[in-house]
């Protein structure tokens, strides 16, 4: 694409990478699964090494990066949106955020600089686990037909209005959630990416031409680099949060 | 100007109006989260400053209410991108 004479690559080749391995099978692997495994690793790594026995009770390196991060989720996403007994999902959660957070943070790793989650792939899986969380617990907790009937039909509302509101709960319900779950993480990491990938293209530009006028688009690219990380952590708190409200409309029904 | 549009072939006059549609497109589905958005945070910021012990759960609930709000925005993104010639 050419954009007032800027030399942009078209939009497929910021977001599709060549295999690395196994190239043609279903099993390739590249610079995207690469991102996946690492973030993988290292939010595997972080939680083996702390849980360790040889921890101290004070704390510190690793191991205060892990509780942090466990009563981070705790306090400020199951106890504000589910209660004492969404305790038990504190550990799906925990490893949920990590794991979107770190997969998030390669968009500003200098030298790979690409957000995984910018590929569809993994968030409607995530999103579609989550689906099936939700309803297995309502289903768990209230009955099939008790989880139905609270679904579908909110109490509280004039009987004539159900011809309207049923058929939305339905749709908003056990269709459009997972996709909006999964939707809002691709594409803020999606424009996140493209607007980098803009200024990066600005300011080479210019660079090579004036020199000089590379100064705006350079300052714009630092301070887009600076927000994309506060979007990244957003991103990953929010997917974790709707979660925990998703389990939490199923645990108790809206009287 | 009418010139330059009876040069063109059929094609690339599909092209351009795809692309229109598509800026169009994302400019007015920014507008109402935009709006939405303002409202929400505006709120969310007066309740602070008057019950600042409050503030932690409002502020859960705002992301809420962003998140929420913004999917409409986002969803403009996606025909957006879908659209680019």
């Amino acid at each position: 694409m050419n954009v007032l004479a800027l030399d942009f690559p078209p939009v497929s080749h910021l977001f599709e990478w060549p295999d690395m391995l196994f190239g043609g099978t279903a099993y390739a692997v590249n610079k995207t699964v690469l991102i996946y495994l690492a973030a993988v690793a290292i939010t595997g790594a972080i939680f083996l090494l702390a849980g360790r026995k040889t921890g101290s009770l004070v704390p510190a390196g690793i191991q205060h990066v892990a509780e942090s991060g466990v009563t981070f989720i705790e306090e400020s996403v199951v106890m504000e949106t589910i209660g004492e007994e969404g305790k038990k999902f504190v550990p799906f959660l925990t490893t949920m955020f990590f794991f979107i957070l770190f997969s998030n943070i390669f968009e500003v790793v200098p030298g790979i600089q690409f957000p995984a989650n910018s590929r569809m792939a993994v968030p409607i899986t995530l999103a579609l686990v989550v689906w099936v969380i939700y309803n297995f617990v309502g289903i768990k907790a209230q009955g099939l037909g008790g989880y139905l009937k609270n679904s579908l039909f909110p109490p509280g509302v004039p009987v004539a209005l159900y011809l309207i509101v049923t058929p939305i709960e339905l749709v908003s319900t056990f269709v459009v959630r997972p996709f909006s779950l999964a939707i809002r993480l691709w594409a803020n990491m999606v424009a996140g990416h493209l607007l980098l990938v803009t200024f990066a293209v600005l300011t080479h530009t210019l660079w090579t031409s004036t020199y000089v006028g590379a100064v705006a688009p350079f300052a714009m690219l630092t301070l887009m680099t600076g927000f994309e990380i506060l979007v990244s952590v957003l991103q990953a708190f929010i997917f974790t949060i709707l979660t925990a409200v998703y389990i939490g409309g199923s645990l108790h029904p809206a009287h | 100007m009418l010139n330059v549009l009876a040069q063109t072939g059929p094609g690339e006059m599909l092209e351009g109006l795809k692309a229109i549609g598509a800026g169009l497109g994302y400019g007015l589905a920014a507008i109402g989260p935009g709006v939405g958005i303002g409202t929400v945070v505006g709120n969310a910021i007066s309740s602070m400053a008057r019950q600042p012990e409050s503030a932690g759960m409002v502020r859960t609930t705002m992301f809420l209410g962003i998140a929420f709000t913004e999917a409409l925005a986002l969803i403009g993104f996606v025909v957006f991108i879908l659209l680019l010639p």
